[in-house]
């Protein structure tokens, strides 16, 4: 996909702004994201996503709506009973779930346990987070001594991210 | 083995019993709605194994019990114990259920999800609750592929579980907070917190006995930690209101609440047949009695909660070893209220 931006370079971030209650979405390029970035206030930006945006491409619509790849549901089919019928339904439905989740949850980020196997490249992703921020609070009360060891941390976690 | 709910814990306090639910899914299944018999059948022997195996000893204290081949009075009587839902009542599906030997832990198999770990301790104790289904999902883990996604959490087959998959929940005898008719406006209350009020048989059972369950609603944006605390202290606010109309009761109202109660002892104590919502609100009265400190039960070890789960229809006809009709069952339970009492 390219940058809905500048037409030039391939999206790699997801933008999602959101002005008087009013959600737009993007999908730039590094370069045009960070001058939207500076331009305007947001709420979210992440990296990731795009995979699954590019699976929803792949999701076929029929007249009862959305239809899942893997299990064969409908939108409709799912409106009845309420349940979905596998994991992918959560992509394949996934423009008609985000408001009713926000609506019934009142939000679309899990925060809580993550598997260990199953989440295993976010719990490092998470782990580093954690670090980075423990390793600032270090560098501003001078604890050099632990800062280093924190750095190191993060250092090998990385490592073994890129290493995969 | 004694089980949880024969704890006099469970009758020391306003709160009855402390519970954690997680709903999971296996990666390589559909959900429950598409899955087929011969990938249900699949499915149970997975979750069994990853409990019970030869690597650990943990598996030697559950018991399997096949819900298919259980008569309707016995899947009854394990609802009545909420060892499991009512999903599993009327399931045509291969199913199943892992119970421990004290029943504080099941594990329900090819439910509304592939897995529904449940654990349950006497009163108090929802950190300890949670401690324990987290270390239960963990086991399980090792040996199957969670359905899980980076945004939206745990994928549940319903998207008002998706996320921690968790329901955290007390059970809480709040018979003045009903007495003066304030359940509607509790329930509106904490509904703005994002949790719910139920009867002692969840979802659209008839609230029995003052008793109550109180649960989050939401599971998706918070954590399990910050689920549990918000629980937590909206439940402490309800058992101060609780407690603050029963201390306003027992000032003003002294000799009517104590006549109250020893006159539905007095029933409980002599009655010869009995309707199973009638002993409910004599024996909330009689909960009352003991949780004020105004009456002692000649028998001390009689436990109120464990009579209230036993004398249900399931638990009745199970303990009479026949179905019985209505009549025959509410002769049985005023034998066995009478029995438990220490008085026939």
């Amino acid at each position: 996909m390219l940058c809905e931006k500048c037409k030039k370079n391939s999206a790699t971030i997801y933008y999602q702004q959101i002005i008087n209650g009013e959600k737009k979405e993007y999908h730039l390029c590094d370069e045009c994201a960070v001058k939207m970035k500076s331009g305007v206030s947001f709420d979210t930006m992440f990296k990731g996503i795009l995979d699954s945006f590019i699976n929803m491409e792949n999701t076929p619509y029929t007249k009862h709506g959305y239809l899942c790849p893997t299990c064969k549901m409908s939108f409709d089919e799912f409106k009845k009973s309420g349940k979905v019928g596998c994991e992918d339904c959560y992509t394949a439905f996934k423009n008609n779930l985000v408001p009713v989740l926000k609506n019934i949850q009142g939000s679309v980020y899990h925060s809580g346990k993550i598997p260990k196997k199953a989440g295993a490249e976010l719990y490092v992703k998470r782990e580093i987070e954690n670090l980075k921020s423990e390793l600032k609070r270090a560098v501003e009360k001078e604890e050099y001594e632990q800062a280093a060891k924190l750095r190191d941390k993060i250092k090998s976690l990385e490592g073994d991210d890129s290493n995969e | 083995m004694n089980k949880w709910y024969n704890s006099l814990e469970t009758d020391n306090n306003i709160v009855i019993s402390s519970r954690i639910r997680l709903a999971r899914n296996i990666k390589k299944y559909p959900f429950s709605s598409k899955l087929t018999e011969e990938q249900s059948v699949k499915l149970i022997e997975d979750v069994k194994n990853s409990i019970k195996n030869e690597k650990t000893s943990f598996g030697d204290s559950f018991d399997f019990i096949n819900i298919s081949e259980k008569s309707d009075v016995e899947k009854y009587a394990l609802f009545e114990n909420h060892s499991i839902s009512s999903d599993f009542l009327d399931k045509d599906k291969p199913s199943g259920v892992l119970i421990k030997d004290d029943e504080t832990i099941s594990i329900m198999i090819n439910e509304e999800d592939h897995i529904r770990i449940q654990t349950v301790l006497p009163g108090y104790n929802l950190e300890k609750a949670w401690d324990t289904a987290d270390k239960i999902d963990d086991l399980i883990e090792e040996s199957v592929e969670y359905a899980f996604d980076e945004n939206y959490g745990y994928l549940t087959s319903c998207i008002t579980n998706v996320g921690t998959g968790m329901r955290a929940s007390f059970m809480i005898h709040i018979p003045l907070i009903e007495m003066f008719d304030q359940i509607e406006n509790l329930s509106q209350a904490i509904s703005k917190f994002g949790m719910t009020l139920r009867g002692i048989y969840g979802e659209g059972s008839e609230p029995l006995g003052g008793i109550y369950q109180i649960s989050n609603q939401v599971t998706l944006g918070k954590c399990e930690k910050e689920i549990i605390e918000a629980l937590q202290n909206v439940t402490n606010q309800i058992v101060e209101q609780e407690n603050m109309l029963r201390n306003k009761l027992l000032t003003e109202h002294k000799i009517d609440i104590e006549d109250k109660i020893f006159r539905s002892y007095g029933i409980l104590k002599n009655c010869r047949k009995i309707s199973s919502k009638e002993a409910m609100r004599l024996l909330s009265d009689l909960r009352l009695g003991i949780t004020s400190g105004i009456i002692k039960l000649e028998n001390q070890n009689a436990n109120i909660y464990s009579i209230m789960m036993n004398i249900q229809p399931g638990n009745l006809m199970k303990y009479m070893n026949k179905n019985g009709t209505s009549e025959e069952r509410d002769i049985e339970r005023a034998k066995y209220i009478r029995e438990k009492l220490g008085n026939t």
